[in-house]
């Protein structure tokens, strides 16, 4: 999907190309998904995140048919300030904030999987250890207590920080080290770092992003989506 | 003067006095106005204003840069060269590569954090205009000391400013360098590089052609931003006022949106690929009034623009305002009649504003009317061509004396834990540290194609992900060499950039500079000027290069303190197949790790001076562009080969910081020795050096090759363990290293 002021959508487009599958680009003015399989969000600042990260890409054309075909099992996968438009579009709680630096952070990060029932981490193993870059200015996950407690309880915390950085566990100041989640059905999900970026150890930290991209894949060649009677 | 100032008002009012000085034109300057027959009217006089300024014309270095011409040998790989908005490298394949470093050091000093993103908002639209993809950005910084007061003002300003704008952009920002010297303390440099990509069929020209074709001028509105940024604020000395002056300048700096470049970028990108497009041309400095006379004088005919078309931000400007405006985000297009339609189709698309304001004409005049009057008509060469000054020059005064007083005296670290101690200063010393707390806050990632960025020597960009073509790209300058010796100083920075491409295992392929230097009115300057120009020339010609474009920043002074000559050199390299590149950290246990080179006493200029004893003088090291040839077909070869794990250029700081850099990056020690005095095979920056640990098993074959390319090798131990040591003189645990490097910036700057 390309918003005016996407960034890394041609990276979105080779990871799917690299995972084996057909990247179909989507243009946000267009009120038309194109068939496709799923839907990424790339990174960048989509409307210059002027007014706030996001905030104006939720209200796209190609939003009114997103949000429904998300609600309905779409697998939708947000990266970076896809993360921040499906937040500010409601299909995934909380919102994402200044980094506790306040300066951008461009940082190749270890990420803890949490949760392997989704459509984007079904081929990762529970505990597996990724790394995988941060790079962003307003990447710091926040949500009130109550959603953080039920993010915990439900098993919707995607992906966490795993580095032990002397200010805790999160390099932006993310709640509880948060860097991913998803909705309940675990075919929406959303996280900061870039697994895009880690696709090929020549352009990357590492080839462990792929995962995300093939896990999806896997869920339509097996018995649907792994995580969507949870 | 009134706005109403029309050609038939100017000829009848013939000696109505004008504000050419308060535009920073010279009485002599304005003398000229006899090539009109009649006084500027108020447009003109601005539009002549800001292209003669010294920022437009190049009028006090013009004579200097004609030596920088390629030769046949250097202009064989060049489809377009000086004088276009960049230079074109053919770099095989079918694929062109334009590049370009650009200055933007005094917007940068009255208002770092806009002041640095417009410079890069600006080089990449030059490279836009070109007809290429913008595909990475770098950038030069140089500080007064890392201490000094306003240093905590500019460099973090200057930082977020880059950061704010390359990365909204979606552009790497993959290199480039930090410097701190008090010569920069009221003049900061702030020089952006931008590289770009395209097949050879897509290259652009900026011409206006086709009597008939509209003009088109599309981004963003016409502000009163940014007004005679090239010439009252580029092209003046700051007063020494302390930053009162320098404050009063603000207004002349322009306020940039990321967003609308990007969006820019795109749409540009689609009407070449449509074809829509005769001629193009970015407004950078002077604006409206640059992109008409050049689009005009670039071809055959002239123009005819109305000014009331021009879309404004602020509804009262005058057509002098207009004129001279550098708001940003703007291009300017010559479009056939039959074209438009679809033209403004691709940039609503964009959300990209679109207006035609004028058309070719084939009278030779380029006239603008605003308000039913004729505001404009002039020869467009008159102003795109502007003066050309032979200024006087002469040797610096204390250049002798300078030079005759070199380092041979000071005090020297005479055993191991002095020598210790020593390479723990230097590698902590702000020039000599880990740079993360600037480069953290850059996108280096975006578009998937970087192999190799900063801290690296060179940074590395995949141009084709079936074929693995790539290129690579480094700047380099040394202010302090260059004070101590023009000519042979810009050779040390041109050989270093071209060494830290080679490090890469890419080959290098064409230069492009940025002159930053005081004021040409200073005889002294003038000859720091024309010696720089001609070590680049004589050393580019030696190592069988071109120089493909580049920008002179004059004025770098604050009173009668000039900056150091600070020419920063940027070079270009091909890479065969990325996969096969090199990196500086020491990646393989037990690999033998061999000194490249000749090491000579020579600390003129070092950073040992500088650092350990505030010193400067004598002579810099020599360079050796024949030995640096050698070297970069060396490491090319051995890197295709695969007989290499690691390769690090020896700059600033000698063999010592290149060890303690390649054993941190790497995350690995090493055990070495060295013969002969210790402090010289240390901390010596002589050049055409480098420091590189060899695939194990293929020891026998380096050697061999380094012998057959004359290039002389000393093994000087292996990599492996977890400290730095150098036998029976000193050993460092990395942490103890690391600690060093790591703690100087943020401690200083948060």
């Amino acid at each position: 999907m390309t918003f005016p002021g996407s960034l890394d959508d041609t990276d979105a487009a080779r990871a799917v190309r690299y995972a084996g599958a057909e990247p179909v680009p989507l243009w946000h003015a267009d009120r038309d998904l194109r068939g496709v399989d799923a839907v990424i969000l790339p990174g960048g600042f989509s409307y210059g995140d002027y007014l706030r990260c996001g905030a104006i890409a939720r209200f796209s054309p190609v939003m009114a048919e997103l949000v429904p075909a998300a609600r309905s099992g779409l697998p939708v996968l947000g990266i970076c300030n896809g993360f921040q438009i499906l937040c500010e579009a409601h299909l995934l709680p909380g919102a994402l904030t200044r980094n506790a630096g306040l300066r951008f952070i461009t940082r190749d990060v270890r990420l803890t999987v949490a949760n392997t029932d989704t459509a984007w981490t079904s081929g990762y193993a529970p505990g597996q250890q990724l790394l995988i870059p941060l790079k962003s200015g307003e990447g710091a996950y926040a949500a009130d207590p109550a959603t953080l407690d039920e993010l915990d309880r439900a098993g919707r915390v995607v992906v966490r920080y795993a580095s032990s950085a002397p200010n805790g566990p999160a390099p932006n100041g993310s709640a509880r080290g948060i860097a991913g989640v998803c909705n309940e059905a675990g075919n929406v999900v959303g996280l900061m770092p870039h697994p895009e970026h880690a696709i090929d150890p020549l352009t990357g930290p590492s080839g462990d992003g792929l995962g995300f991209f093939t896990s999806v894949l896997q869920a339509f060649a097996g018995a649907g989506l792994a995580g969507a009677d949870k | 003067m009134s706005d109403k100032d029309t050609v038939e008002v100017a000829a009848s009012t013939p000696g109505q006095p004008q504000p050419f000085a308060e535009l920073g034109l010279t009485a002599g300057e304005y003398a000229n106005r006899d090539i009109l027959g009649r006084r500027p009217t108020a447009a003109e006089l601005a539009l002549y204003s800001v292209m003669w300024s010294e920022h437009c014309s190049y009028k006090s270095s013009k004579v200097h840069l004609k030596r920088l011409a390629p030769n046949e040998e250097q202009a064989r790989k060049l489809l377009a060269g000086i004088g276009a908005n960049a230079g074109v490298v053919d770099i095989g394949q079918g694929y062109a590569v334009t590049f370009k470093i650009e200055s933007h050091n005094h917007p940068s000093f009255v208002e770092p954090h806009q002041g640095a993103a417009t410079g890069v908002g600006g080089i990449v639209r030059d490279i836009l205009a070109m007809g290429a993809r913008p595909v990475a950005v770098m950038d030069a910084l140089r500080f007064g000391p890392a201490d000094a007061h306003d240093t905590a003002r500019v460099l973090p300003g200057v930082v977020s400013g880059i950061s704010f704008y390359g990365n909204c952009l979606g552009l790497p920002n993959i290199g480039g360098e930090l410097a701190f010297d008090p010569c920069y303390a009221g003049n900061p440099l702030v020089n952006a590089l931008c590289v770009g990509v395209m097949r050879h069929e897509d290259l652009k020209a900026a011409v206006a052609t086709g009597p008939g074709n509209k003009v088109v001028l599309f981004g963003s509105r016409t502000g009163p931003d940014g007004v005679g940024g090239a010439s009252v604020l580029a092209s003046a000395t700051f007063g020494g006022d302390g930053d009162g002056k320098a404050r009063a300048k603000r207004p002349s700096v322009q306020v940039g949106d990321p967003f609308m470049e990007k969006l820019l970028v795109e749409c540009c990108l689609e009407l070449y690929a449509a074809g829509l497009i005769e001629g193009i041309q970015d407004l950078g400095a002077a604006g409206i009034a640059c992109a008409t006379t050049e689009l005009a004088a670039g071809g055959e005919g002239g123009m005819r623009v109305t000014l009331d078309d021009v879309p404004l931000r602020d509804p009262s400007l005058t057509p002098a305002e207009i004129l001279m405006s550098e708001s940003q985000e703007r291009m300017m297009a010559v479009v056939t009649p039959g074209n438009v339609a679809e033209f403004l189709r691709v940039c609503a698309k964009w959300d990209v504003e679109a207006t035609v304001i004028g058309e070719v004409t084939s009278d030779g005049t380029l006239t603008m009317t605003w308000r039913n009057g004729t505001v404009v008509s002039i020869p467009p060469r008159t102003a795109a061509d502007g003066p050309v000054y032979q200024r006087p020059m002469a040797r610096p005064a204390d250049l002798d004396s300078l030079q005759a007083a070199p380092p041979d005296g000071l005090d020297r670290p005479k055993d191991g834990p002095a020598l210790r101690a020593t390479l723990l200063a230097l590698l902590g010393s702000a020039d000599e540290a880990d740079k993360s707390w600037v480069t953290a806050q850059y996108d280096h990632y975006v578009r998937g194609n970087t192999v190799l960025a900063m801290p690296e020597d060179g940074g590395l960009l995949r141009v084709d992900e079936q074929t693995r073509l790539g290129i690579a790209l480094a700047t380099d300058g040394n202010g302090r060499y260059c004070r101590l010796d023009p000519y042979h100083g810009t050779q040390l920075a041109l050989s270093e950039a071209y060494r830290n491409v080679a490090m890469t295992g890419a080959t290098p392929v064409a230069v492009t500079n940025c002159l930053n230097f005081g004021s040409p009115e200073d005889p002294q300057v003038m000859w720091q000027l024309a010696e720089a120009v001609r070590g680049l020339a004589d050393g580019c010609a030696a190592l069988g290069i071109p120089v493909t474009g580049g920008n002179v920043s004059l004025y770098n002074q604050t009173g009668d303190n000039a900056i150091h000559p600070t020419p920063v050199i940027g070079v270009l390299g091909v890479h065969d197949d990325v996969s096969r590149r090199l990196a500086a950290g020491f990646t393989t246990d037990a690999a033998q790790v061999v000194l490249l080179g000749a090491t000579r006493e020579e600390f003129g200029g070092s950073a040992w001076a500088h650092v350990i004893h505030q010193h400067l003088g004598g002579r810099p090291p020599a360079p050796d562009l024949d030995a640096e040839r050698r070297l970069a077909t060396l490491i090319t070869t051995a890197a295709s080969d695969g007989l290499l794990a690691s390769a690090h250029d020896l700059s600033t700081g000698g063999l010592a910081i290149a060890l303690a850099e390649s054993c941190l990056r790497g995350g690995r020690g090493c055990r070495v020795s060295v013969a002969g005095d210790p402090f010289t095979a240390l901390f010596s920056e002589s050049a055409a050096r480098a420091v590189v640990s060899v695939t194990p098993g293929r020891e026998d074959e380096f050697a061999r090759l380094c012998a057959a390319h004359g290039v002389p090798a000393t093994v000087l131990g292996e990599t492996g363990g977890d400290t730095l040591t150098v036998e029976a003189t000193f050993e460092v645990p990395l942490p103890e290293l690391r600690q060093a490097w790591e703690s100087t910036l943020p401690a200083l700057f948060g």
